[in-house]
């Protein structure tokens, strides 16, 4: 009768919102805790508003280019950069989904043996944690300048994703229509053919629509240090405070990702 | 069912004949844009040093073995301010996203003709720009630091906080919200009593996800000027100091699965 008890305690007082974490105890450590923080936090950053006020004026006239963007006067650089973004993000899709197939095949436990699971998981595991502009770094230095590196930081980054997410998506299948196509006699093969890949078809391109999409963007920053792409003319845009031109490379960017969302979103509605 | 006459056999076949058809022109334009693209590239590429890869690979990591453990003492302060990047600027983006969620959400925007475009604009053009092209731009404008890393963490957060957070409130429970609204409740009290307690986990959620994507990305951000670790990396990488490239990418990888760690553990404890 414990409900009834504490209805009637509750019984002619006025309600309050119930807390978001319920133990009082845990609520203010982690409140007091976070405020210290926050103040100590606070008080490392150097600011120096002096500096932010004199750049108030670039800021503004950084805004205005949008206004009036400039396509023309680097138009050559900005197209050869924007190709090659193209087709490093093309490429290393293409390459990336490939290989992350088997790898998410390997990944997941009701398809693959311990041993096989155990060496893909750990794959997808460094490929997860290491941040592309990183690996990026360490490709140019081994490979040398330009897009070869660049392709291989985002093949290599698209599988850390892409087996990820699939390899959860086969794991959480359901059992009875692949156990049908097994039990016709069919092979290995055919069982992953005819069971397994229509199940998780529409995942996969849905995931292979997003994954464009993020090695596009991604590929407009790897030119920064020397893998390929558009990044590099930007860089040199914003180091020469030309922002006008700047600002037609942001458009483009801000284009071609919207565009790819839209085109995703058709290709996703209709497989699904 | 397509089936197929041979023989005087009937045979199954998974498509139609037309639909083969288009199945192979589909598949040979994807084959010739990927041979197409990959010959550019390899046009682009010196292949000389392709070859000689392996040999170099196996240079930097004689360079870069054993990590140089006593640089360690200075590497405190700058993942203490990769740490701050990150938190700072988390909570920024979170307060700038609330009202734009709110205003892009079909059932909270004021107008969905006028309000909801801007609203989705700018969820789009912070989200399609990464936090590397954002502190370029700020530190071209504020100046190099800490603090440019900051906003260019909050700017690169709104529009993923807010997209995610707009489609939960969405989809919350309409009952609840008509329950609420029916007592007399005004518009804000509405929102109170009726939308924020049904968003309230999405929230925390989307705040401890988007804080873990945030560590990963502020470790690069000192690459182009705009404080924490990635400024030690950076430094070391320009005078091919590669021992301490090791001890750093060690330090970055630690954060990483920490941050991972401490995040995934959140997430469970608030779902």
């Amino acid at each position: 009768m414990t409900t009834h008890r504490e209805l009637d305690d509750m019984l002619g007082k006025g309600w309050r919102k119930p807390p978001f974490i319920r133990r009082a105890w845990l609520r203010y450590t982690i409140l007091i805790g976070f405020a210290a923080y926050l103040v100590a936090a606070f008080l490392t950053i150097e600011v120096n508003w002096a500096r932010v006020y004199e750049g108030l004026e670039r800021g503004k006239q950084f805004i205005l280019a949008f206004t009036s963007p400039d396509f023309t006067s680097r138009s050559g650089d900005i197209w050869d950069g924007m190709v090659e973004s193209i087709i490093m993000t093309v490429a290393a899709s293409v390459v990336g989904i490939a290989i992350s197939i088997p790898i998410a095949l390997g990944a997941a436990r009701n398809v693959a043996p311990l041993p096989i699971y155990l060496a893909c998981r750990s794959i997808i595991a460094v490929s997860r944690a290491l941040q592309e502009i990183i690996v990026a770094i360490l490709l140019v230095a081994i490979f040398g300048f330009g897009p070869l590196a660049g392709f291989l930081t985002l093949s290599f980054a698209t599988i850390g994703f892409l087996s990820k997410l699939l390899a959860e998506d086969i794991e959480s299948m359901d059992r009875v229509q692949a156990e049908a196509i097994k039990a016709s006699g069919a092979r290995w093969l055919q069982w992953i053919n005819y069971g397994v890949q229509p199940q998780v078809m529409p995942r996969l391109i849905g995931l292979s629509m997003y994954r464009i999409d993020i090695n596009f963007r991604e590929s407009a920053i790897l030119g920064l240090v020397g893998a390929g792409g558009i990044g590099a003319t930007l860089n040199t845009a914003f180091d020469r405070y030309e922002y006008d031109t700047a600002a037609a490379i942001l458009l483009l960017i801000i284009g071609i990702v919207m565009a790819l969302e839209y085109l995703s979103g058709i290709i996703r509605a209709r497989v699904q | 069912m397509p089936v197929r006459e041979a023989e005087g056999q009937k045979l199954w076949q998974r498509r139609t004949g037309r639909e083969s058809l288009a199945h192979w022109v589909m598949w040979l334009t994807g084959v010739a844009v990927f041979a197409y693209c990959w010959q550019q590239i390899s046009e682009a590429t010196t292949w000389f040093f392709v070859w000689d890869a392996p040999r170099i690979a196996g240079d930097i990591w004689t360079r870069a073995t054993p990590p140089k453990w006593e640089y360690i003492t200075q590497l405190g302060k700058p993942i203490w301010d990769t740490i701050n990047i990150a938190t700072l600027g988390t909570i920024i983006a979170l307060i700038l996203a609330i009202p734009v969620a709110f205003l892009a959400a079909r059932n909270t925007t004021p107008s969905v003709l006028f309000v909801r475009p801007i609203a989705l604009l700018i969820i789009v053009s912070t989200r399609s720009i990464n936090s590397l092209i954002w502190a370029l731009l700020l530190i071209a404008i504020i100046g190099p630091g800490v603090f440019a890393g900051v906003v260019a963490i909050a700017i690169r957060s709104i529009g993923f906080c807010a997209k995610l957070l707009y489609e939960a409130i969405e989809e919350i429970d309409e009952t609840q919200v008509e329950a609420i609204t029916a007592t007399g409740a005004s518009r804000w009290q509405v929102m109170a009593y009726g939308i924020v307690p049904q968003i309230l986990p999405a929230f925390a959620g989307i705040a401890v996800f988007r804080w873990d994507i945030n560590i990963r990305e502020s470790t690069v951000l000192g690459l182009v000027g705009a404080g924490g670790i990635g400024l030690q990396l950076s430094a070391s990488l320009n005078v091919l100091a590669w021992p301490q490239v090791a001890l750093i990418l060690i330090v970055i990888l630690a954060a990483v699965v920490i941050s991972e760690w401490v995040s995934a553990k959140v997430r469970g404890a608030i779902i």
